[in-house]
Parts: structure tokens; sequence; C-alpha cells
């Protein structure tokens, strides 16, 4: 037996090595999706056009601004009345609106002054980051002052157009899932398909190997080249999105790999059911990506969600990963949710390889 | 231990109805025993029953009924330690593409675990049998079709098994490898004893074994020894050669229109017909269609594929033929001209004229200086050996592929200047059935008419011409994806021919078809070749060249023969030689010339 399971890996491992596709799919895409997903969701806001309102045209009121210029973070318009810089707003032509109204220099020199922040708030992560960019900018030339004769600026700011807001750390944890998902169910979707296919089953099963053996080569190779790609895309999230890291990693890569047996086994029973490569690439991408996005809680906070909905979502395994990796990472070793998140994805892992298991007969249609 | 390897009692296999097929009876209660050392030979028109039959055996399917054993083990319970002690190789080969040679052997002989200090020699004799030795570090997927297939049979063959069944191993594979499979075959099967469960579509391969099972729609139709076998036809076949002049296939298709005529098949310069048993020998050498060419017919002795064609003749009798097109009444004898003009090329026009072609990828040159003409109303064959460069010849010809090099004219206009012009000229026929499956034989016939620029009046008269030529006014409804084969074939012939083309490229129109098919094919060419068709037709089937007016081998991208059969034979000195002989003889002499 272990003769056998040795002759198919290293089988699947030659394979592997000439037809790139595997490889691209188990590991160069998932980077790919990490960076494309990471930046294009980018938090990391630069040049917000920003338009400064000087009511107030004294000088302590335009070196208040000053900040403004010359930093990479903003790209300054001045303006004399907020109609202006509302209607500059409105033409989407400026994110934000930096408002020192009529007096601020006169209320500083008694009292609090205030300074008005208006932001876009269509751009929901833009305006946050704007908003605190704005406010930091502003605290610290108070600072600079010093807390002398002058009083101190109070920031009162707005968003407009939308008042919800996103959390920042939210979706790093969210592409990870994403990613291994997709690179795992489509690892697995196509090898079995494929032998179908190409009539290589036919010969194979007229051999003494067995239906488990010709799973787990097939389960092996792919595991280690979706491993890798799992790892590289841990990597990528510490390195480029500053990921923090508060619970232990054992536990992060012990949930990680339970993730990646159970959308291994996902892929080989859809490829053990269509035995149709095309057809199991499309079923592939309306179980993979669709709930992961949707439903696992990486686009919606599943709190918020009616029950009806975190039903259905607690159906995929994805949702259950998704919490635990956050937890994880964001919070720490909170062991109840360990023990149980992780209890199910070890159900789904060995519930699917189970069914695998019972697709995978030595017949022919 | 049993004496036998294989003993199949009443075997029933019923594939039950899915969604998109009925209910299908694929074997009715077979029995077929295959003893130790024995070479069996299973062969039958497609849809037979072969490949299930092949496939129960290796316990790959589950009977519906009947008894299988494989020594004393019954299959059906124990397929795991059948699969162990057989050895299979299936119609596509099973061959891993991205693993090289050595890799597949390898794989192999882990899988049956030969041990290592076996596997060297084993390998060595395996690789020196099958000419594989010099090329074991090439992938599998850079192999020729012939190449393939030995590798398929070596990794069969990395133990020796209880019994070794090969499905088709010889199909789509030109004649020289397949001659080379067959003396590797035998070297073994003399060598180490082995048990052979073999189906073929050649006749000839299936004579060479020691028995012949043959199948019909999951039916048993005879078995035997080839000889057996072959006398039942005994007393049924003459030979009759037409007079100057008049091609082949005109006698041939005159005979195939006899009541008495069971069979006629243009063979070795002659034509050569089966009637049905129990007619006198001097109504068989004069009948009417030979009268009327003045020529007698002489007895001559049965060959296998004599008595399998009176076999499915009766058999398709017996079911009243309901699968092929009714023979045109009373128009024997009086259908097919009376005297073909005598063809002097010069007098008819040139179709098809190519000049110094090449055709050339990065530095290979697939097709290297090629020249030859085509008359109106030809037959004219493409022939060669798999990877001769044949297919990018007659892709050229459609305008498919741009030439490298070299003059092409087809329908008087020149293909590198005015495809499109070409094209409007030229009905196409692909190997693969090419037609929207999703769509009835009539909406597929008027799309195509469409397509070539036909409407109203014309597009209604032309539809009506190509389903009566073709016989399909009785399935105009039915989804061309649920055609049986022979008249998917048909329906392409008729979509090609919708817009009356002046020249019919044909490739490979009769793999996957089974002979009686073949057989109508052939007379719905000659038919159309006498009303002024020109025909450009490749083939895998040798024989088959002697349905044309002429034709060219082609090898290693060179023009190796070209001219008519008879001519062919004569310059080669072998006037009584089959097409087989005929085909190794040029591509030997040819290869020898390019070796010096």
């Amino acid at each position: 037996m272990r003769e056998r399971i040795l002759a198919l890996v290293r089988k699947e491992w030659s394979i592997l090595r000439r037809d790139r596709s595997s490889l691209l799919l188990g590991a160069v895409l998932p980077m790919l999706l990490m960076l494309l997903i990471g930046y294009g969701m980018s938090l990391d806001v630069k040049n917000v056009p920003t338009a400064v309102v000087l009511e107030d045209d004294s000088t302590v009121a335009r070196h208040a601004a000053s900040f403004t210029v010359g930093s990479e973070y903003f790209d300054p318009v001045f303006v004399h009345s907020l109609a202006e810089g509302e209607a500059l707003l409105r033409e989407k032509q400026v994110r934000a609106i930096l408002r020192f109204p009529s007096g601020f220099s006169e209320q500083l020199s008694h009292r609090a002054a205030e300074v008005q922040i208006i932001l876009d708030g269509v751009e929901a992560s833009t305006a946050m980051s704007a908003e605190s960019y704005l406010t930091s900018g502003l605290l610290s030339w108070v600072a600079e002052q010093g807390t002398g004769s002058q009083g101190s600026v109070r920031v009162v700011s707005r968003i407009w157009f939308n008042d919800a807001n996103t959390s920042t750390w939210f979706y790093v944890p969210g592409i990870l899932v994403l990613v291994l998902t997709i690179s795992g169910v489509f690892l697995t979707a196509v090898v079995m398909a494929r032998e179908y296919e190409h009539g290589t089953f036919e010969a194979l099963f007229v051999t003494p190997v067995r239906p488990l053996e010709i799973l787990l080569a097939k389960v092996i190779p792919y595991f280690v080249v979706a491993f890798f790609g799992m790892l590289l895309c841990l990597l990528a999230a510490c390195l480029l999105y500053d990921m923090p890291l508060r619970g232990s990693l054992l536990l992060v890569l012990l949930a990680s790999v339970c993730y990646l047996l159970t959308v291994l086994g996902i892929g080989l029973v859809l490829s053990c059911l269509t035995k149709n490569q095309f057809l199991a690439c499309q079923i592939s991408l309306l179980v993979s990506i669709m709930p992961t996005l949707m439903l696992s809680g990486f686009l919606f906070d599943l709190h918020t969600e009616p029950m009806g909905i975190r039903l259905v979502s607690a159906v995929f395994p994805a949702t259950w990963y998704l919490a635990l990796l956050k937890s994880l990472l964001l919070a720490g070793d909170s062991w109840p949710l360990i023990l149980r998140n992780m209890t199910a994805l070890s159900l789904y892992a060995v519930g699917f390889f189970a069914l695998a298991y019972r697709l995978t007969k030595k017949e022919v249609a | 231990m049993c004496e036998l390897a294989l003993r199949a009692q009443r075997l029933c296999k019923v594939f039950p109805r899915t969604k998109k097929t009925e209910e299908i009876l694929a074997l009715g209660g077979v029995s077929l025993q295959v003893g130790r050392g024995e070479i069996v030979a299973l062969i039958g028109p497609d849809g037979a029953g072969k490949t299930t039959f092949m496939r129960l055996a290796c316990g790959l399917l589950r009977p519906t009924d009947g008894e299988l054993y494989l020594g004393d083990t019954p299959v059906a319970e124990h397929p795991q330690e059948v699969q162990s002690r057989v050895s299979y190789m299936p119609q596509k080969f099973g061959l891993y593409e991205e693993l090289t040679i050595q890799e597949n052997l390898d794989l192999y002989a882990s899988l049956r675990g030969v041990k290592k200090e076996l596997r060297e020699k084993r390998f060595a004799k395996l690789l020196d049998m099958t000419g594989l030795a010099s090329f074991t570090g090439r992938q599998a997927g850079r192999l020729s079709g012939g190449m393939k297939q030995k590798l398929g049979l070596a990794c069969t063959l990395v133990q020796v098994p209880e019994l070794l069944i090969l499905d088709e191993p010889t199909v789509g594979v030109d004649p020289l490898s397949r001659r080379e499979l067959w003396a590797i075959l035998k070297d073994i099967v003399e060598e180490e004893s082995l048990s052979v469960l073999v189906s073929t579509a050649y006749l000839d391969e299936a004579a060479r074994c020691d028995r012949v099972y043959i199948l019909d729609r999951g039916k048993l139709l005879a078995s035997g020894t080839p000889e057996e076998l072959q006398a039942m036809a005994e007393g049924c076949t003459y030979v009759a050669s037409p007079p100057e002049g008049v091609p082949l296939r005109i006698l041939q298709a005159s005979l195939l229109e006899e009541q008495a005529v069971l069979d006629a098949v243009p063979s070795c310069s002659q034509v050569r017909y089966t009637v049905a048993p129990g007619t006198g020998a001097a109504e068989a050498s004069h009948l009417p269609s030979l009268v009327h060419f003045g020529v007698a017919g002489k007895p001559c002795s049965p060959r296998l594929e004599d008595s399998f064609m009176l076999l499915l003749k009766e058999a398709q009798k017996e079911r009243g033929g309901e699968d092929l097109p009714a023979p045109d009444e009373g128009k024997a004898a009086g259908k097919w001209p009376v005297a073909v003009p005598q063809r002097k090329e010069d007098d008819l026009p040139v179709d098809i004229e190519v000049q110094d072609l090449v055709k050339s990828f990065g530095d290979f040159t697939a097709v290297s200086h090629i020249s030859f003409s085509v008359h109106r109303g030809e037959v004219f064959g493409l022939l060669g050996p798999n990877g001769a460069g044949k297919t990018t010849t007659f892709r050229m010809l459609c305008g498919l592929l741009p030439a490298t090099e070299g003059r092409l004219q087809v329908a008087g206009v020149d293909l590198r200047t005015a495809r499109r012009e070409a094209r409007a000229n030229i009905g196409y026929v692909a190997q693969k059935f090419s037609l929207y499956e999703n769509l009835t034989v009539r909406e597929n016939l008027l799309f195509y008419g469409g397509v070539y620029g036909l409407s109203g009046r014309r597009l209604r008269e032309r539809f009506q011409a190509v389903i009566e030529e073709f016989s399909l006014t009785e399935v105009l409804d039915t989804l061309a994806g649920k055609l049986p084969g022979g008249y998917r074939q048909r329906l392409s012939m008729a979509a090609a021919l919708i817009h009356e083309p002046q020249i019919l490229f044909l490739d490979e129109p009769t793999s996957g078809i089974d002979p009686l098919a073949r057989r109508i094919f052939w007379q719905q060419i000659t038919r159309l070749a006498a009303r002024g068709t020109t025909i450009i037709i490749t083939t895998h089937f040798m024989d088959e060249a002697e349905y044309c007016d002429r034709f060219l081998i082609q090898d290693q991208g060179k023009l190796r023969a070209l001219g008519s059969p008879r001519a062919i034979r004569t310059r080669l000195g072998m006037p009584q030689a089959d097409m087989d002989e005929v085909f190794l003889q040029v591509v030997e002499e040819g290869r020898g010339e390019a070796a010096l």
C-alpha cells in the first residue's frame, strides 16, 4: 500500500511540476488575490483632495491650516466660504472640507475654538482616514502652540452621505478566507475530473490500486501546494497589511489546516460528482466564492443580519473559519470559541473526505 | 487452476434510463471463453457492445445478469482481485501525457508491485520490443499515435498478467504501426503464453487470432476460429474487373444494388462481391450489372470480412434494416453511367492546383514541396501514416491554414489572395461531428443554407434535394445530437452540400462508423462524383483508397506516391497486392531513400 501511494504521489507531483497551472492556482493566484483585493480595498489614503474654508482669514487660522500644504496626505484647495466648499464636495472635486468659522482666532484667544470637518461618506474608508488625518493634524498644531495664553481647539466632524462606519481590520482575515477557499476548491475540483476525461482512470483502475489510495494520493500533493500558498498569504497579511497576531500562531495554523482540508474535500466531491472539468469549475465558483463573499461575514457583519441569514451562513464552513481566524488574529485566544469552531471545522473536513471516498468507485459510467 | 482464463455465461448489461438517454441494452446474453495462451478477438460494428464487455471483464462495470469468471474468481463479487490479476488498455491508451515514458512505466510497475530487481530486465525487454528505448525521457503527450499505443501496451505488460485485455488498440493508427504492434503482441504471447482478449475494427487483425467472436447490438452472431468463420461464406464470394476506364466504385455501386448481392467492395484493383447463400454460380457470375458492363465474375476464396458482412447483413435483414436508408428501387444498373467518358485528364478542367506547397511551423517542416492537381469529378484520396502532414495539407486546401510557400488554386481562385471566394465553392466535412447537437436536422440544414447565402425558393429547393439525397426525411425533427452515427455522418454531408459546392472536402469521414454505413457512404460519394462534384478525402482505412480515381501518399511531409491505384501497383510491380501492402511498400521505399 505504501509503495502504491508513493508512486501515485510521485506521479501527481511530476504532473504538478510540468503542468504549471496547479502551482499557479495554489501559490501564485492566492498571493495575487491577496495583493489585488488588499490594495483594491486599500486603507492607506493619500492625496485626499480637501477644501480648506477660511471664513476667518486671519494669520492664526492660516497657520492652523498650514499642515495640509506640502503633506503627502492632502491636496488642499483654499476657499473663503462654506458654500464654495460644499459645491466642490458635491461635484466630487474634494472629499473633505476643513472649515475655520469666522471668529476662529478670536474664539481661540478666549476659550475653545471650533473647527468643522465635513466628509464625503460615500467613500467610507477614505472618509474615515481623512477624518483621522485632519484631526491629528489639527491637534498636533495645537500641541505645537503649547498650552499657554491661547485656548484649545475642539474638532467637530460630520460625515455626510453615510454616517455608518466600517472597521479597518475587518477585511484582512476575510481576504485570507476568500483566497484559501478559491484556491483550495479549484485545485482539487479538476484533478479527478481530468482523469475521467482523459481516460487515464480507466487504465489505472485495472491495477491493484484501492480507491482510498487514489484519494490520498490526490490530497497529499495538493495539500502541500495549498498549505504553501496559505503560509505566503499569512505572511503577506502580516507584512503588507500590518495584521496583528494576538492569539497563538499554532492555533491559527491548525485552524487553517482544518479549513484547507475542508475546501480540498469539497473540490474532490465536486470532481467525483461531475467527472467533468468544466462543470466542476463552474460549480466551484458558485459554492466557493459566492457564499464566502456574501455569507461568511466577510463583507457584512453577521451580527447585523436577520436570524434566517445567520442560520444559512452557519451551514458554510467559511463562516466558522472566519469567526475563528478573526478572533485569533485580532482578539487573542478565546477558548470556548476556539473549541466550538475547531470542532465544527474538523467535522466538515472529515465529512467531505468521507463523502469523496464514498464517491470514488473503481467503476466507469 | 482452471484452464480457461475468462468465461462469460449469458452475460447481460442494461444501462438504465437517464434524463438524456433511453434504456440501453448493451449486452443481451453473451457467452464467451478465452482459453489460456489464446488470443481471442472480439469484432463487431460500433455500438455492438465490445467496450462494455471488456469493462465488465475488468470489473469496471457490474453486469445486470449472467456469470463472468476470471479463472475461478467471479468478477462481479471480487472486482479488486480481478483488477490486480488482469491488465487492460482502454481505447485512449490511459497514459499520463505529462509523464515521460520512463515515469509511466515506473508508475504502473509500482502500482502492480513489480520488484525493483525484476524491473530493469523487464523494462529493457519492453523498451527494446517497442523500439522506445531511445525516447524514455520524452513526455507521453509528445509521442506520435503509434508510439503512444506501443507505450500503452508496454504499461500493461510491466508484469505478465493472467489476462491481457486490449480495447481497439489499433484504432486511428496507420498500417505501419499496426503491423509493428501485432508483431510485438504475437512475440510476447508466444514467449510468455499470455492470454489475450482484443477488440478490433480491422478484420485482417481478427484473422490472425486463435478464435473470433462476432458481436452485433449486444448479441453474439457467430464464433469460431477464423477458418471456420471464413468457411461460412464459402462459395458466395466472387471477383470481377470493370472494363478499362470505368472506376471500380461504379461497378461496385451498381453491384451493391442487386438483390442477390450482400456486399461488394473494391479490392486489389478488382471488385469483390458476396452473393446470398444459395445463389447459383452461373447467376452469380452473370449478374445484370456485370452483363451491363460486359464483364463476368469469377469465384474466389472467402475472407473473414466476407463472412462478417454476410452475418451483419442477415442480422440487419431480421431487424428490418431500420437504421439504414432503403436502397433505391428499380434503379439498379440503369442508374450508373454506362461508360464513363474515357478519361483523358487533360480534357477535364482542373479544380485544384497545388504547386510546391510548403508549410513550416517554426523550424519544423510539416509539408515539404508538394505538387498535384485534381480534375473535375475526380475522387482524390490523401493517405499517409500518423503525423505525415496530410491533415496540414488538407487544411491548407480548404483555406483553414495559410501556406508558407507555393501556389494553391481552388476552383480557379488563388487561395492566398481570395480565400473567401474560394470558400463559396467548397463544402467541408470535419472529422468530428461539428453540427449543432441541440438543433434539429431541419434547423441545422436551414442554418447552414443561410450561412452559405441561400434564401427563399433556392434554399427550399436545395433543402429538399439534400434531405432526399441523404434519406433524412424521417428524422427531420430529431435533435442532431440524438442521431445514431451513420445518420450524423449523412447530416454532415448534407450540410456541407446544401450550397451545391463544386468541391467537397472530407476529413476522415469514415472513422467511427460501422462497415455497413461505410458502404453506403461510398455509394453516395460515387453518385456525387458521377454528377461532377470533385471530392478530396483523407482516410486511414487503406482499402478505401481503392474507391479513389487517384490518390497520393504522404510521409514525413513529402509526397511519396501519386497516381491511380492501378498505376501505383504497376509501378511497384505488385499488381495483386492489397492496399496495406502497397502503402507499406511506398512508405518504406520513401524512408529508405530519405536515409541514403
